[in-house]
């Protein structure tokens, strides 16, 4: 006002202003109608993404148990029992990967990725742990993704669904594990095969330990070949793998220098002062 | 297959990603430039008498769309039309650049907001994601949201500049924009980050009008809205 003195800057500020200027602002205007449709585009994606970062962490959780499952398999006569066992487990986690599948269906895979890729890992790393006890040899991606196909079953899985994709619901769908997810589960399965090879001496298995670290230097070979031409997610893992190759390389050494001199049944001490090392540095609870 | 015949063909694979992601750059460079003309030619709005030049100036910015045109159909041929996502960070930055200059030239064109639409036609891609390379909502969001700072930016020039009424015109556009933002459910990523800046860009234009508004400027501006432009 006139005269006076000046007034202070949050006197009348333009809080009644602003909120006058929010009540004229129309509801109905083609703005307000606009940012309600994205409103409910965002919630619709967002709580797709929920779904399948639900989806992945149970993926995670039962391949881990997998994977414990199978350090318990020896040659002893539940051997057979305890693959089995793993197959179910397996096939479970598998029916969680088609109900991911489910929800990709009509959508870019690669906008949820990061949602699922953790899961995937996982269940490469049990997959191929399971493959590699089974038959010595690792399993390709090729083969890890024809288990990954699926067909509609009965009634009940397509009631599940959004009416839009009801109505273009496949016969079959699959998930496709990407060449990434892959070396990322294969990477971190060296770290299990490492492990296996401590506890097979431990058994009195001495023959394991050499096959595994053949087999981990294939690996390691294939993942030299790769070298940085991957993400660097995949380059990050070769520091790893690289200790787990020369963990094993020196059980193998171990076995070769002093299997002669020791008795079998006191190899299992000699490795089990190691394990205790082994699993203070990969901070195992 | 040996391990080591699966490890050359997965190598196959990710060398031929990187081949995609490096023509894919090339693509986004010229688009960038092309961007970094339009937003050098745009900001001379915020001068004095830049404030007469803004016909002219938009009309340039429409001609520079049309090599922004023809750039993004370069980019759509660059990698399988059906992995929109599995490339999308590399244009995202420079998209969501040129989102914020469609909408700048609209707002000074027509004092409105651009929809996500008629932005998608100005950039000679889709609306929606199943009939091709698309305009993702986020990145049309954070674009807007640059036009938010932008004309916080305007709204201060221009009372420099001796128009005190644009302000209020801004102040009105903006509050409707905020309330629009306030619908929406964010998650705790780099729109949220983005969308957190507008109440200062809100509160920015609030001033202006009321340092025009206790000095009388506005109600003169009233007045004079007939003759200005």
């Amino acid at each position: 006002g006139s005269g006076g003195f000046r007034k202070r800057k949050h006197d009348n500020f333009p809080h009644g202003q602003r909120r006058e200027e929010k009540e004229n602002v129309n509801p109905c205007s083609a703005l307000m109608k606009s940012f309600k449709s994205f409103q409910l585009e965002l919630d619709t994606r967002h709580d797709k993404y929920e779904r399948l970062v639900k989806l992945s962490r149970d993926i995670t959780i039962e391949s881990k148990r997998t994977i414990f499952l199978l350090h318990r398999f020896t040659s002893a006569p539940n051997g057979e029992e305890i693959l089995n066992e793993s197959e179910v487990k397996l096939d479970a986690v598998r029916r969680k990967i088609k109900q991911v599948a489910q929800e990709l269906i009509g959508e870019d895979m690669y906008q949820f990725h990061r949602a699922i890729s953790p899961g995937l890992q996982e269940y490469v790393e049990a997959v191929s742990f399971q493959y590699f006890i089974k038959t010595r040899s690792l399993i390709s991606v090729e083969e890890i993704n024809k288990q990954l196909i699926f067909t509609a079953e009965d009634r009940e899985e397509t009631t599940n669904m959004t009416s839009d994709s009801h109505n273009k619901q496949p016969h079959t769908w699959s998930l496709k594990v990407t060449p990434v997810d892959y070396l990322l589960g294969v990477a971190d399965l060296t770290g299990e095969l490492m492990r296996l090879c401590i506890s097979s001496v431990g058994n009195g298995d001495i023959d394991t330990p050499f096959e595994l670290s053949q087999f981990l230097r294939q690996i390691y070979d294939g993942f030299t070949f790769i070298g940085n031409t991957g993400p660097y997610e995949v380059s990050k893992k070769l520091y790893t793998l690289k200790q787990s190759l020369a963990k094993v390389e020196n059980a193998c050494y171990t076995l070769k220098v002093r299997g002669s001199e020791i008795p079998k049944h006191m190899l299992a001490d000699v490795f089990s002062t190691k394990t205790e090392l082994i699993d203070q540095d990969e901070g195992l609870p | 297959m040996s391990v080591s015949d699966m490890f050359a063909v997965l190598q196959g694979a990710l060398g031929q990603d990187q081949d995609i992601r490096e023509e894919i750059r090339k693509v986004v460079q010229a688009l960038e430039q092309t961007a970094r003309e339009m937003l050098t030619l745009l900001q001379g709005v915020h001068q004095g008498p830049g404030f007469q030049h803004i016909p002219k100036k938009c009309q340039k910015a429409r001609e520079h769309f049309s090599t922004v045109r023809t750039q993004m159909e370069s980019l759509k041929t660059k990698f399988p039309a059906d992995q929109y996502y599995r490339f999308h960070e590399h244009w995202r930055f420079v998209l969501q650049r040129l989102v914020f200059l469609a909408a700048f030239v609209v707002y000074l064109e027509s004092e409105t907001l651009v929809t996500r639409e008629a932005v998608a036609e100005i950039l000679g891609i889709e609306a929606d994601r199943e009939r091709g390379f698309h305009l993702d909502i986020e990145d049309y969001l954070s674009g807007v949201l640059t036009l938010a700072s932008e004309l916080a930016r305007l709204a201060v020039n221009s009372v420099t500049a001796g128009d005190y009424s644009r302000p209020l015109r801004i102040s009105t556009f903006i509050n409707e924009l905020d309330s629009g933002f306030r619908l929406l459910n964010l998650k705790n990523d780099s729109l949220r980050k983005r969308y957190d800046g507008l109440k200062y860009d809100v509160k920015k234009i609030e001033e202006v009008v009321y340092d025009l508004s206790i000095r009388g400027l506005n109600k003169e501006a009233t007045v004079a809205a007939g003759g200005e432009k």
